[in-house]
């Protein structure tokens, strides 16, 4: 056992950031750039050289309004259409109305977009209606930029340390603490500001290939900020929007639409013949997956073997060469290639994801949680379907808020009996020499989300599948056992895991009727029901500790149609 | 109660002799599974890979390959 394990380490910063991804990296430079004198810390599970979903990089942005190719009324009337009405479009028009310039400034640091013989950027049309995917295909290097970025600004990097809890004291953020997952030190940091860039919840529900790190997210993303955000009293939503994807089958690589669709590659049912209208990823597309499926239209297949060979030769160089770069090694070793024939997908895993759907942190116009001094940005933060580019521009929106809020914040020490209670829930796993194995547990968390409180859902099955998790909690939390750094690491990612299966299933038991297509479609309530449906829901923690939901009205809508201009001024 | 052990085969595979045990691979990989022995020879200590590459690609000196998990293979 290493032996500095359970050692405590102090540090102090005006502004905090819990993971270094897309929007974590993006939020630590502009909080910066916006006050050089505040200390600006990012906290990071692995390093940032290389974590999140943009370690390898990424095939093109999907969702950039360029200027004379769309509108940003036009994108947030598209998504507010694809989200089916749930949706604060204040954000999503902030988001709109801001990429280009981020798409701008990605430029100006030497992220490679497709443009054309004017230098103008190429954008492709996935979604129903507009043109907004901006390809990359020599993306590759978009990870080390962020990194090299923030190397240059004097950002303080924790690397290794995973947060396990925000510290509060009267319902003020005051801190985090963390385990180092190779040292296995405790660390506490004090900070005025508290920025959640932790990712989507990826391992909810159990891949079709049964293995348990195969999944569409990265795996290190467990749903650690939903949870850590609900037990410091932040509030959640749209939890039961959860994100399922068309992928291939076995492989967690993006099957068809962004980088095929724009060449005429499509999804196809046995026959050839086109499946879906328009493949952009929305819970309609699955909806019309799902009924294929119970036609006998199925599997369904990534057809590309009608096209030229030279775009069967470049659609394959960017999805071998970038984001997922061991796809090409899965086809080798099923002796499958595109030009051959159709290739099987499927449909992903169940997770938790605002950059693919909606589920997430209930964030304001300035990033902020309904807790003061915790802010949060990227696939954790409820901007639905904000992918890459909104990671980039609410985490920029989320440094510059939470820089501004550490400026005037008085600083406020962390409460010791908190600190002392998650110190013993940390390293408790230690103690417990014989008891189960984090696998065998997350396994099972897992296997019930799929079976219990995946689409199609019912509440009959999801109220047997509240009692399991219940069970699981009551027995088999308590007995979880672990013998290093790295098992400790994976074992409290377990019960953030479970928080977030209970969390979805409550949302999707607490919404009555039918909605995002397939992804909360109910069997015992299959309409959508726009008379009492047009709401949010909200999970939060009672004082008492309990997991509660409730609802808030859906923002009145500023964009009522396509062409509409916003009937009042928006600022930030 | 007591534990058995579960034998996997490993996807991660690192050439010794190549490999000069400069740390990098351990450094980089999102999920933190690999970890240097006694020679100072980097090995996947931990079956959690996202078989995502960056261990392979910031390797200087070429030495591992990462293979599909069988599972997914
Ligand atoms: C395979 C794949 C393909 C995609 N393709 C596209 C595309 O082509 N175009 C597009 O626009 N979007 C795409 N997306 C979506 C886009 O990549 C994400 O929406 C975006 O990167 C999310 O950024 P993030 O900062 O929220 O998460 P990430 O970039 O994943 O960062 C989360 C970070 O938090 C860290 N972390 C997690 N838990 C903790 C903890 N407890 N303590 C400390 N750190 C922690 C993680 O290690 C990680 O570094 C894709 C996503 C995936 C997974
Ligand atoms: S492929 Fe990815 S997860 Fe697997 S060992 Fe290499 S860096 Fe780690
Ligand atoms: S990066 Fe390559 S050389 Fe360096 S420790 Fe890992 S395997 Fe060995």
């Amino acid at each position: 056992m290493s032996d500095v394990m359970g050692l405590r380490r102090n540090y102090e910063t005006d502004v905090l950031i819990i993971g270094g991804g897309s929007a974590g990296t993006m939020a630590a430079i502009k909080a910066k750039e916006r006050f050089p004198g505040l200390n600006v810390t990012i906290l990071e599970k692995a390093h940032i050289r290389r974590s999140g979903a943009i370690a390898m990089g990424m095939d093109g942005l999907n969702n950039a309004v360029i200027p004379g190719k769309a509108t940003p009324e036009e994108y947030v009337w598209e998504i507010t259409r694809a989200n089916d009405g749930i949706l604060d479009q204040r954000t999503v028009l902030y988001f709109a109305r801001e990429g280009y310039s981020m798409v701008k400034e990605l430029d100006s640091w030497g992220v490679k977009f497709s443009k054309d013989d004017r230098g103008d950027f190429i954008v492709h049309k996935v979604h129903m209606e507009g043109r907004y995917v901006v390809p990359m295909p020599e993306g590759s290097d978009l990870k080390r930029i962020l990194y090299k970025k923030v190397k240059s600004r004097h950002i303080t990097t924790i690397n290794r340390v995973m947060a396990t809890s925000i510290l509060t004291r009267n319902n003020r953020v005051v801190g985090v603490t963390g385990l180092n997952v190779f040292t296995g030190e405790f660390v506490v940091i004090k900070a005025s500001a508290v920025i959640l860039t932790t990712g989507a919840a990826g391992r909810l529900g159990l891949p079709a290939t049964g293995y348990l790190y195969g999944t569409y997210e990265n795996p290190t993303n467990a749903g650690d900020g939903y949870a850590m955000a609900y037990r410091a009293g932040a509030q959640l939503t749209s939890l039961e929007a959860v994100m399922i994807v068309p992928l291939l089958k076995d492989y967690n690589g993006p099957a068809c639409a962004y980088v095929a669709g724009p060449y005429g590659g499509y999804t196809a049912d046995p026959d050839g013949e086109r499946l879906t209208g328009n493949d952009y990823w929305s819970g309609e597309l699955i909806m019309h997956m799902y009924q294929a499926k119970q036609r006998g239209q199925w599997p369904a297949f990534l057809k590309l073997d009608h096209l030229p060979e030279k775009d069967i030769a470049f659609i394959e160089h960017v999805l071998h060469s970038n984001e997922r770069p061991s796809r090409d090694r899965f086809h080798a070793n099923r002796g499958t290639n595109y030009r051959h024939r159709m290739l099987e997908m499927s449909l992903s895993e169940p997770s938790l994801c605002s950059g693919h759907s909606a589920s997430g942190i209930l964030v304001d116009e300035q990033a902020r949680t309904t807790l003061e001094g915790l802010y949060a940005a990227g696939d954790v933060a409820s901007v639905p379907h904000q992918y890459l580019l909104g990671a980039f521009v609410i985490g920029k929106l989320a440094g510059e808020s939470a820089a501004l809020y550490a400026k005037g914040a008085s600083s406020s020490e962390p409460d010791p009996a908190q600190i002392d209670q998650e110190y013993e829930r940390v390293y408790r796993p230690l103690h417990n020499s014989d008891g189960y194995h984090h696998e065998e547990v997350e396994y099972k968390i897992r296997r019930t989300f799929s079976q219990y409180s995946t689409p199609p859902k019912s509440g009959t099955m999801m109220n047997i599948g509240m009692e399991r998790f219940r069970d699981i909690r009551m027995q088999d939390i308590p007995r979880l056992s672990a013998h290093d750094p790295h098992e400790l690491g994976r074992t409290l990612e377990v019960p953030f895991i479970l928080d977030c299966a209970e969390m979805s299933t409550m949302s999707s038991l607490y919404r009555k009727e039918s909605r995002w297509g397939f992804l909360h479609y109910r069997l015992d309530y299959p309409t959508r029901d726009d008379v009492n449906g047009l709401y949010r829901t909200i999970v939060g923690r009672t004082p008492e500790g309990t997991m509660m939901v409730g609802q808030i009205p859906v923002p009145d809508p500023i964009i009522t149609d396509k062409s509409s201009a916003p009937a009042q001024p928006v600022n930030k | 109660m007591t534990s058995v052990t579960k034998r996997t085969s490993p996807n991660v595979i690192v050439d010794r002799d190549k490999c000069i045990g400069c740390d990098i691979c351990v450094q980089v990989c999102p999920m933190g599974i690999l970890a240097m022995d006694k020679e100072k020879k980097a090995y996947m200590k931990y079956n959690e890979c996202w078989y995502c590459l960056p261990c392979e690609v910031d390797c200087p000196v070429d030495a591992i390959t990462v293979e599909i998990p069988y599972l997914v293979r």
